[in-house]
């Protein structure tokens, strides 16, 4: 991690580290969702997107993508055709 | 109908059974009547703690299990009249022994009794950790200012919250104030800053602790602890008083800087 204290020459108490350390592992730990949340969302999604176009479920990915400091959910949906008239039934299951 | 709170922490070692134990027996000396149950099942250690390990004869499975009535196994602490009672936890069963189900009418049976149901929670967050929840209308996280213990709170309080156990509340414990000063140990700050839950209490580290747990007496009840002067404020704001996070430390200068710390003095 860039520390101008530390490159200036300056001691850097243990607690200064914890404390950066431990921020980044939060946002990890609480960006990470169970595999059956994964699950879960995924079938809303595809749910929610088949109600306009029709897409290929065989090639739907989804995934957690996490830097060091950010995390964002990535997801391919290829799309088969797309659907003339709007959904009848909006937002339903 | 009273209040059940579940102590918890995730990680172990980091004082789950000494705050349940004080908390306990510092709401009993303030005049409520307290149920204490060592949802530990397998590892019992609270009835150590208390001094009542020589009093046991039924635990909470014999309860769970239809084979003894509730009042009957609980153990009175005598120090206290009639206000303070322990529910065992079973030594020789393993952790499976309870259901969620169990434990949930197990704190509702006890919860029309007492004015405070403490359930001092298993380290980790499988089986014992889901049951000792279950109960609970609301949870006290006991962390100390140390990465891996705050970690774990975090991951706790996480589930918690998806479990629907909305009010907590956070103990910082074994903060040593001389290691804050020199820049040494994470800040009270730090840690609420990190866990964005309610501070409820700091609670110095204490050699103290060590000579009441040999004893089995809480520290709560040593007037010349500071720990046990923490936990005495604890217990009072849990009772809704509006006391002062004062941190109970030997010097008067650390005391004051320690104050400016936690933000509530200039």
């Amino acid at each position: 991690m860039f520390d101008l204290r530390r490159l200036l020459g300056k001691p850097t108490g243990s607690r200064e580290m914890a404390r950066e350390r431990l921020q980044l592992v939060l946002i990890h730990d609480r960006a990470s969702l169970s595999p059956e949340l994964m699950d879960m969302l995924k079938r809303r999604i595809m749910d929610v997107i088949s109600e306009f176009v029709v897409i290929d479920e065989s090639g739907f990915a989804l995934d957690l993508e996490q830097s060091e400091d950010t995390a964002a959910l990535i997801s391919n949906i290829p799309i088969k055709s797309v659907k003339r008239s709007a959904p009848t039934v909006l937002g339903g299951k | 109908m009273g209040k059940a709170i579940v102590i918890t922490s995730g990680k172990g070692g980091v004082g789950k059974t000494t705050t349940t134990a004080n908390i306990g027996a510092g709401l009993a000396a303030l005049g409520k009547r307290v149920a204490l149950v060592d949802a530990d099942i397998g590892l019992r250690n609270l009835d150590i703690f208390m001094g009542l390990e020589n009093r046991i004869v039924y635990n909470i499975v014999d309860v769970v299990t239809g084979e003894v009535e509730l009042t009957k196994a609980l153990v009175r602490d005598k120090r206290f009249e009639d206000s303070l009672f322990l529910l065992p936890a079973a030594q020789t069963k393993d952790k499976n022994a309870v259901s969620t189900n169990q434990m949930r009418s197990l704190v509702h049976q006890l919860k029309k009794e007492f004015d405070f149901v403490l359930l001092d929670c298993p380290a980790g967050i499988e089986q014992g950790f889901q049951n000792a929840m279950a109960g609970a209308d609301e949870a006290v996280v006991v962390v100390n200012p140390e990465v891996p213990s705050v970690r774990d709170a975090d991951r706790v309080v996480g589930l918690l919250e998806a479990n629907n156990v909305k009010n907590n509340h956070l103990i910082i414990n074994r903060l040593r104030p001389e290691m804050v000063k020199r820049g040494e140990m994470l800040e009270i700050k730090d840690v609420v800053d990190l866990l964005s839950i309610k501070l409820l209490g700091v609670v110095p580290e204490d050699e103290r602790i060590v000579m009441s747990t040999n004893r089995g007496e809480p520290t709560v009840l040593d007037q010349s602890s500071r720990a046990g002067a923490a936990y005495r404020d604890i217990c009072r704001r849990l009772l809704g008083e509006d006391v002062p996070m004062t941190i109970h430390a030997d010097d008067g200068s650390f005391f004051h800087k320690l104050k400016k710390l936690v933000g509530l003095s200039s």
